[in-house]
């Protein structure tokens, strides 16, 4: 982990909701795909935690909704805005387990981790395949993005049918995938448990304190034991998820 | 021409000198090594490890945080290993990047199990003071049900008294009518200081699920909010009390800790600061000198309980 304060560089609406940041700073922490960074907003208390969409040349992207005043005020930033940033956050995903032909399943604010993860494993040589859903046309973002990468193995799936297939994305995976990669709403990932025909690594949120393990705010039982979400997740493994409830 | 001398900033608390006042506060600093990581912690006073009960425990359901204007509620409940692997595991780690006595915070669900945790820590030589939390809201049947009655909290501490030599800090709850009945009754049944405050008792609610937004409902809200009610009830128990006061709640900044230790306390935890900035203990221990010289004073010790009277 490391603090530092990061130069907004980018700072727009690319969906319903939906904004594209970009900072500019001292990245060297941030490590692999599916950690996450912690931001720190004037006039709130506890620090904003957004997944990494993407590293490149010092430049880290996240996208994320705004759900509440923290991330409406963050929308409101100037690009040359600075701020303090804690970055190379959890654990991130494990691309060696991906195989040949990794599948990425990504539900609405959950897709944004998996474009950098996706980049990261066509560049590894592996072909992946790439489910997108979303509850309507308003909410779609990153498909040309995704399409660059993986060309037709990409297939947008809204709720209501207004963009791509209708339905939810355990309606659209596609046959003959090595392994998956997850992250989105726990409805959608509880759904792609039951519906997954490999094992896979799953990205969970929670309400964090700190973090950097400090607070155990974010705790989840798992199989092997307790894990804090922002240490030793936010990424768990398929066989390791004691589900709550 | 008199020469500039850096203001003297070392403590006595309970007989032990802590070279600062600045110690990390229970439950936001784990047992050190998340931030021995990230700095080197002897720069500390010291500091209060994470809450350690007889048996391993989860704690709550989550979510456990909630954010407030100028701070946070969390209901964590006493998550920790359990007591042996405190000893077997935490400690040893612990000394290989602190060098100090540590404070270990104990806490139960009975007297039992407070004078068992203190037994078994009481041959750890790294261990400075037992700070014990009478005081926790976010657990049933014990924590702070201790800490809202005076014979309870005296009988805590006197059990605990006959199995340790250590000296024995009390931690209060807000959560009363008058801190300073609770305060003395501890005095009385042997403890060696009273630290004060844990959280107080607060909620928020999910406008969109119309449910509370922690999983238990409550917990406890901790923050620069609750630092003038903080300031207070150090002022009042300082002035109830013979015993050394541990001062804490909302302190985040140099001046804060002057304030406090100026109602009476002799060493200041931090807490919520240590979560939203992770160095912020370190900036406070490093800050704390220029400002003692920008207010003229030259040996802290000259401050503790200077608005009391």
């Amino acid at each position: 982990m490391k603090q530092g304060l990061f130069e907004i560089t980018e700072n727009r609406r690319i969906a319903d909701n939906v904004y594209l940041i970009r900072l500019n700073g001292d990245t060297s922490a941030v490590e692999r795909p599916g950690q996450f960074v912690n931001i720190r907003l004037s006039g709130f208390y506890l620090r904003r935690p957004l997944s990494v969409c993407n590293l490149e040349n010092k430049t880290l992207t996240l996208i994320y909704k705004t759900v509440g005043a923290g991330t409406l005020a963050l929308s409101r930033l100037a690009p040359g805005t600075a701020l303090d940033v804690l970055t190379g956050l959890g654990n991130g995903y494990d691309l060696s387990a991906s195989g040949p032909s990794p599948l990425l399943i990504g539900g609405g604010a959950g897709v944004p981790p998996l474009y950098w993860l996706c980049r990261e494993l066509v560049a590894r040589g592996a072909k992946p395949s790439v489910v997108l859903g979303f509850n309507t046309a308003g909410d779609v973002f990153g498909e040309n993005e995704f399409r660059r990468l993986c060309g037709n193995g990409v297939t947008v799936v809204t709720v209501d049918g207004s963009a791509g297939k209708k339905g939810f994305v355990t309606d659209h995976l596609p046959s003959g995938y090595s392994y998956f990669y997850t992250c989105g709403p726990e409805p959608m990932l509880r759904a792609v448990f039951n519906a997954a025909a490999t094992s896979g690594q799953f990205s969970f949120e929670e309400r964090m304190g700190c973090g950097f393990g400090a607070c155990m705010g974010c705790s989840c039982l798992t199989v092997t034991g307790s894990k804090r979400i922002c240490r030793e997740g936010p990424v768990l493994r398929k066989e390791e998820i004691i589900w709550k409830n | 021409m008199e020469k500039l001398t850096a203001p003297k900033t070392a403590v006595v608390l309970c007989g032990v000198t802590l070279d600062n006042p600045v110690i990390p506060a229970s439950g936001t600093f784990g047992y050190g090594y998340e931030f021995a990581g990230l700095y080197d912690i002897n720069e500390l006073g010291t500091f209060s490890f994470k809450g350690t009960t007889r048996e391993p425990r989860f704690g709550n359901p989550t979510p456990r945080i909630a954010e407030c204007t100028a701070g946070m509620i969390n209901a964590v409940g006493l998550q920790n290993p359990g007591v042996r692997a405190v000893k077997e595991t935490e400690l040893p780690r612990l000394r290989e990047v602190f060098r100090k006595p540590v404070m270990a915070n104990i806490s139960g669900f009975s007297t039992d199990d407070y004078v068992f945790t203190a037994a078994e820590l009481d041959g750890e030589p790294q261990i400075g003071w037992f700070e014990i939390n009478i005081s926790c809201p976010n657990v049933h049947g014990g924590g702070m049900s201790f800490g809202t009655d005076p014979d309870a909290a005296a009988s805590v501490v006197s059990a605990v008294r006959r199995v340790t030599k250590k000296p024995l800090i009390a931690k209060l709850s807000p959560n009363v009518t008058d801190v300073t009945v609770i305060a003395k009754a501890c005095e009385a049944a042997g403890a060696d200081g009273i630290s004060l405050i844990n959280t107080l008792l607060g909620m928020r609610v999910d406008l969109r699920k119309r449910k509370p937004v922690i999983a238990n409902a409550t917990g406890g809200f901790s923050g620069p909010a609750i630092f003038p009610v903080a300031l207070r009830m150090v002022f009042q128990t300082a002035k109830a009390v013979k015993i050394p006061v541990v001062g804490m709640g909302g302190v985040s900044s140099a001046e804060d800790v002057i304030e406090m230790m100026m109602c009476g306390a002799t060493a200041v935890e931090i807490g919520a600061a240590n979560l939203v900035d992770p160095y912020a203990s370190l900036r406070i221990v490093r800050e704390l000198p220029e400002v003692l010289s920008r207010l003229g004073v030259k040996d802290i010790n000259e401050i503790i309980g200077a608005a009391l009277s």
